[in-house]
């Protein structure tokens, strides 16, 4: 079958187009899609065009083409340079902007009327985790790997992680992942309920395409209404994160973490 | 259950057939990353290839300061 390809958008950091009556989302910045300033500015733009693909479209797949994975997280590299411009009371005011912004932008996406599939492979950590995360479906290649590594930085999530963690596993498995900002595999990641389907090495996309085809059999009304039962957003939860989030980020061991985050010239800057 | 020098075996063995290093330049002792040539990211799918090879779950903290295949085999023996 000839895939139908309708005018899409081509970013610097993500593109978007509709493909079988699904849109797709693909993150194609490099080394691993970190979501720093440009990146979000092209988030805000594909948030902005959403309510009229998602008229257009039975659902929404979002993936990546960088080999590495899914997304590494917030681009720690801008945020540390940030930190030294500006002073810390304006710095601070920057990040809360910066988050209110991404949570503008994952609302958005989590609200969606139309279905959503996270189709991850490789490395799906911090805010790439969380982006997943809004997303109602999460089909994983075998090879993928999740983590909360926030707190070895003396910060938390803060692009909605936890609340929306909490939403979908229980509360001890929350603590565990964000406790010990350890990283595991799709098995673990499936037992606890995080994702949906294992796809072999490569095929992650193919099968989420093949999970949006199965939902354009559905009543889109129906679609909707069904989400909105099973899949509220913890709205107030989701303030009270950048809160906590931004009086630890005005911590000088965040400054430190950052640092030294940046400044690893071991091989091992993904291991804690 | 195997032997730590099965595991570690079956890691070298492993290691080498998905790096495409020839298993006799792989010595239990030495600096995995060099003998490889892998980065961290490299390391993590290395170790989610260990897990699903051995059935186990290895948080990566085990793996800080780890650089040699037979520390990691005792770290994975651990947990068999």
């Amino acid at each position: 079958m000839t895939d139908n390809f309708i005018a899409g958008h081509k970013g610097r950091s993500l593109s978007w187009q509709i493909v079988n009556g699904a849109v797709e989302l693909t993150l194609h910045r490099e080394p691993c899609n970190e979501i720093g300033s440009l990146m979000l500015e092209e988030l805000e733009g594909f948030a902005k065009a959403l309510p009229e693909l998602a008229n257009e479209a039975h659902a929404l797949v979002l993936h990546s083409a960088q080999p590495a994975g899914f997304c590494a997280g917030a681009d720690l590299r801008e945020l540390y340079e940030r930190s030294r411009e500006l002073g810390k009371s304006e710095a601070v005011r920057g990040v809360r902007d910066f988050l209110e912004r991404i949570h503008r932008v994952m609302n958005t996406i989590d609200a969606l009327p139309i279905t959503t599939i996270a189709a991850v492979h490789g490395v799906t950590f911090g805010g790439g985790f969380e982006l997943a995360l809004v997303c109602d479906i999460i089909v994983a290649d075998r090879m993928a790997r999740f983590c909360f590594p926030e707190l070895r930085l003396g910060l938390i999530p803060g692009f909605g992680g936890i609340p929306r963690l909490k939403r979908d596993l229980g509360n001890a498995v929350v603590r565990d992942l964000l406790l010990t900002g350890r990283s595991f595999n799709v098995m673990k990641a499936q037992q606890i309920g995080l994702v949906s389907q294992i796809a072999a090495e490569g095929e992650a996309l193919r099968i989420a395409r093949a999970t949006a085809s199965q939902i354009g059999k559905f009543d889109r009304a129906t679609t909707a209404a069904a989400k909105k039962f099973v899949k509220p957003i913890p709205y107030e939860e989701l303030k009270q994160e950048i809160d906590i989030f931004c009086d630890l980020y005005s911590q000088p061991a965040v400054e430190e973490g950052l640092r030294k985050f940046v400044e690893n010239e071991t091989l091992q800057p993904y291991l804690p | 259950m195997p032997t730590t020098d099965q595991t570690l075996d079956e890691i070298l063995n492993l290691a080498a057939a998905h790096f495409k290093v020839s298993r006799e330049k792989l010595t239990p002792d030495g600096d995995f990353f060099k003998m490889l040539g892998i980065d961290s990211l490299q390391a993590l799918d290395l170790l989610t290839r260990l897990e699903q090879h051995f059935r186990i779950e290895l948080p990566d903290y085990e793996l800080q300061g780890v650089s040699d295949f037979r520390t990691l085999a005792q770290r994975i023996q651990s947990r068999l």
